[in-house]
Parts: C-alpha cells; structure tokens; sequence
C-alpha cells in the first residue's frame, strides 16, 4: 500500500473489512479505492471539485458531486457502518452540524484535521503574530478554504457537547513520526489529528 | 454546407431498417402488428459482443447520432460533439447504435407512415406510446442485432428517461446506465409547458384533428409555436442574455410587431428550421410520452422500490442551469440508487447553456463522461 498521506494508513486500519463506508469529501478517491481495493469495503465518496470528480471516475470509484454544507439529507439514518470526514472539517462551514450529520447516516465517524495547536502554529501566532502558515497550513488566511480551524482540545470540548464518545485517538505528523513527546502532548506536538467516534447513546 | 467532412467526424454514414413482424402490445391497450425501426451503427462489433453501445434519443432527437449523409449534407447528426473516433464516445472501442424511436418522423413507423389497414397514413391514429414501448421495441432491436447485453446504454432528457426504464425493465441487458439531464417524472410545471405546445398545435385550423396530411396542409403556425417554446425551456435565462441581451435588429424600435429583438429573429429560426423536418403529431405523440414517464408510480411503489430492480452501474449527470430537469431532479435519482447500495457516480457539471448543454461539448462534461466511458471501455474484451 502506497498512500500518500499519514491519515490514511491510520483510516485504513481504523475500518473493518466488508464496511459499508461513505467518505466526505473524498478528493481524488484515494482512501476509497484503497479501501475498495484492497479491504473489501463498498460505498461512495462526496466531493465538489470538478478536478477531483474527474479523478475518482477514472480510479473508478463511486463519487458523487455534492457541496457537503448543504447536508446529507439525501441519506437514510444508518445507511453506512463508516462516515469519513478526512482534512475537511476545518473547511466546512458548520461543523458541528456536519459531525450531527455523520452520525445520523453511519454508526460510527471518522474525522481528521489539521491541529491548530501545534507548536509550530502556536509560535507563528504567539511569538510572530501573524497567522500561521506551515507545513500543515500551507495557505495564507486570505486564500485559504480553512474557515473553521481548532485544536485537539477544541475538537474534544465540541463532542462533550453534542454527546458523542470518541473511541480512539491519534495524533501524528507528517511523516508518521512518533515519540515521547507526541504521546505526552499531542496537542503540542500533533500535526494532524485523527478521531473515531460514535453517539453516546448508542 | 462544410467544405469538406471535419477530421475528427466518423464520415459518411447511412442509415438501416429492421422490419419487425412480432405484434408489440402497448402500454395503451392497443397492438402494432408490425413496426420498422430506422438505425444507425458507428464502429465494430467485437467478438465477444461486448462493446456494443445504445444511445436513446431525446424529444427531437433522431436514430442519426454523428456524421454526415453526403459530402455536401449541411449538418452531422445531433450528437457529433460527443459520438466519433476518438471522441468520449469513441466509434474506434464501441459499436455504437442509434434508434429513431416509434412513432417518430424519421423513418420509424409513426403517425406519418402509412397504416396497413387504411393505406392512408396513421395520423392522429396511430397509437400512444410510451417509453416502456420504446424500450420493449428497442430489446427487440437488440435482439436483431445479436447483442445480449449492452455495454451501457446512454440518453439524455427524454433519452435519459429511456436509459432509467431498460433498468429497470431489462436489468441484465446493460452494465452501465448513463443518465444525462433527466428527471425520474416530469413535474406539473413540465407537463404545463407540454400541454401549452400541443394546444398551440392542435388549435391550428390547419391541423384537421391530425389528419392534415390528407388536407394537403400542415399545422405549421401551432409547429412553430410549440417549438419556441420547447427552445426557450432549453435555454437558461443566462445564455439567452449574453446570446441576445436585448439587441435590435435594426438601429431602433419600430413600434409594429414586425421582428425587432434579435430574440425574436433567433426563436422564428428555430421555429422555421424545425417545421420543415418533423411532425406535428409525432410532435405530440413525444410530448405525452414524456408526461406519462413515471415508472415508480406506475409501479406503485416509490422510485427507490422500483429501482431496487436495476443492477447496471450508473453515470448520472446534470447541469446547474438547467430549469426544465435542473440537478435536483437528478438528485432524486442518485437518491433512490444508493438507497439500493447500486454503484452511482454523480457529476453537476457548471453551464450556462440550460437543458441543451447536454448536446455540448463542454469541457468538464467531456472530462467526466471520458473517465467513464474510458472505465466502460476497459472492461470490454480487446
């Protein structure tokens, strides 16, 4: 397996074979055909760029044309064991509502994002008091799609509120580096944060 | 007239007939004993039999989907920007067939054709059909042909309405079902704009209840009326505005009703190009097929239930300024096929051009079509 990004091998391990997956924002198709490929797993990307759609026709995997801030009221309750929501929840409009949303459609939900507390952003902002522009954030505030950042802890405090358990947790950087100090303080140290989770009530 | 046939165009082309003895029942109670269907095939069957293409036309459309009748024949068939060798759908990797639909005014047995029983042509006789009539006619048509499963079969508006029904009544005739710029049912606003156009037809006191042909006379003022109108619901308001805005033809006003808005000379074009080449009855046959079309409530059942039947793959495509199928009626389909879990890819494809964008070549639209016909070609044997 050859993914190009870190989230990616963590997704990958994260879905049971033979699930039914529905990925949001699904970009070039990658993750879906991996996951179609080589674990058995069947359901369908959303994506809204023309590019992309292009792409995932000609890898050949289900994808459907649709801007994610309208909703998904398209789909039933339960119609999926995986909702996946990978490096886009920063750029959707209502997050929040977003999260609701995949819970409704899958059992459980995926999310990951860039982490806005990570030092290197914490020094851009603190010490150079501008906003930060790195390797996770590449883009400057003008022109960057990402209207919704936040950090591990903003991330936990919102599922707190809207009752949803988180199952597991990772935090890495881009190169899948790991040490003392990433488990210590992911929050510090993560690039990208990654979430299962579920309904509390469930 | 071109100056010579383009590059890229699949050349001169003709046109076949099957006659058909096997009576066809129709959905409005009444018998063809016998029928032809005119088509048309571009490229080469392949051994396997297993690269072979159905495109369905939609209301005007006709079985002469690419290239030309002659070296001075003025125009290609309708779908030249899409159907050719080396084209998204490529006459050098399909067998690609084309069906002038029955009752049509092409070659078909229609309402102009002459009826056995009378040896007067059928006119306003000639039975409704529907497009569960024409998908029947068209599997016997395949029959003919020896193809035991179509590739994929593909249509727009009234062509797409096609494409939903062979899934549902066919399933395992086709492996992919490509649906552009449809609607699952015609909405009230639809059957409106329908019955306004077969009104205007049938008011036409050259019309004589549909038996005009023996009147010598044709219905053209009601023709050309429902036609301007079917035009103006395939354009957006959008493409109209920057074609015409509100250019006059002369310097300034005149204050008759003579043609003073450049609109006005373009609707009257269309109006006179099309009443030379089709008939009004088919004209209304094709109407009321498209206001029949609703298969999940002819079912019974809601739109997901009934296609819970299919099994091809699909390819459903829409265009964001289209008001006579606008997307949302596209997203009632992709709905109700993955509620089935049926594989469906979607694409919304950003123009200006209305309805008629579907005829286009339209960057994005090639783009997303190619990848799937590209996906399709590959799974054909070599």
């Amino acid at each position: 397996m050859s993914l190009s990004r870190s989230d990616f091998r963590i997704i990958c391990d994260w879905i049971t074979p033979d699930s039914r997956v529905l990925d949001l924002g699904c970009g070039n198709g990658e993750l879906l055909s991996e996951l179609s490929n080589n674990r058995g797993v069947s359901g369908y990307g959303i994506e809204i760029d023309d590019k992309n759609i292009s792409q995932c026709i000609k890898a050949g995997i289900n994808v459907i044309q649709r801007d994610l801030d309208l909703g998904l009221s398209d789909f039933d309750e339960e119609s999926f064991d995986f909702v996946i929501l990978s490096m886009t929840l920063q750029a959707s409009n209502y997050p929040h509502r977003l999260l609701g949303e995949m819970l409704r459609v899958g059992t459980e939900g995926i999310v990951t994002f860039p982490n806005f507390g990570n030092i290197t952003s914490r020094i851009q902002l603190g010490f150079g008091g501008r906003m930060p522009v790195n390797r996770t954030l590449p883009l400057e505030w003008y022109n960057t799609p990402n209207v919704h950042l936040c950090t591990l802890k903003d991330f936990e405090e919102l599922c707190e509120k809207l009752d949803i358990e988180i199952l597991e947790r990772r935090a890495v950087t881009h190169d899948n580096k790991t040490g003392p100090g990433l488990n210590l303080f992911p929050n510090l140290f993560g690039e990208i944060a990654l979430y299962r989770f579920r309904n509390k009530n469930a | 007239m071109p100056e010579k046939i383009p590059a890229g165009s699949i050349g001169l082309v003709k046109s076949s007939t099957f006659h058909f003895d096997q009576p066809l029942l129709l959905a409005c109670g009444e018998t063809l004993n016998a029928y032809e269907l005119v088509y048309e095939t571009y490229g080469e069957l392949n051994s396997a039999r297993d690269n072979a293409i159905l495109v369905c036309h939609a209301l005007s459309g006709t079985h002469h989907l690419a290239g030309y009748y002659s070296e001075d024949d003025p125009k290609p068939g309708w779908w030249e920007n899409l159907v050719g060798p080396g084209k998204v759908i490529d006459t050098n990797r399909f067998f690609v067939v084309g069906v002038n639909n029955l009752g049509g005014c092409h070659g078909s047995t229609g309402p102009t054709t002459s009826n056995p029983d009378t040896g007067k042509p059928y006119g306003p006789d000639f039975p409704m059909v529907t497009v569960a009539d024409w998908v029947e006619s068209q599997n016997r048509l395949t029959q003919k042909l020896g193809i035991e499963q179509w590739a994929a079969v593909i249509g727009g508006s009234l062509g797409g309405m096609q494409v939903l029904q062979w899934s549902i009544d066919y399933p395992d005739r086709l492996r992919h079902a490509i649906v552009i710029a449809a609607a699952p049912k015609l909405t009230a606003q639809n059957i409106a704009f329908n019955e306004v156009a077969r009104q205007a037809i049938r008011t036409d006191p050259d019309f004589h209840d549909g038996h005009y042909y023996e009147h010598g006379t044709i219905p053209e003022k009601g023709l050309r009326i429902a036609r301007m109108l079917g035009h103006l619901t395939y354009m957006s308001d959008e493409v109209m505005a920057e074609k015409f805005g509100r250019d006059l033809r002369q310097d300034a006003i005149n204050f008759d009703y003579g043609i003073e808005f450049q609109v006005e000379s373009y609707l009257r074009h269309q109006a006179d190009r099309f009443v030379g080449t089709f008939d009004a009855n088919t004209y209304l046959l094709m109407t009321k097929a498209l206001d029949y079309f609703d298969p999940a409530t002819e079912a019974g059942s809601g739109l997901s239930a009934i296609l819970a039947r299919a099994c091809a793959d699909f390819f459903v495509i829409s265009f964001t300024s289209d008001w006579r199928f606008s997307p949302q009626r596209s997203h009632e389909i992709v709905k109700a096929l993955h509620d089935n879990d049926l594989n469906v890819s979607y694409a919304e494809i950003e123009s200006h051009h209305g309805h008629d964008a579907f005829l286009l070549a339209l960057p994005q639209y090639l783009s997303v079509l190619g990848a799937y016909m590209d996906r399709i070609a590959s799974e054909c044997t070599k």
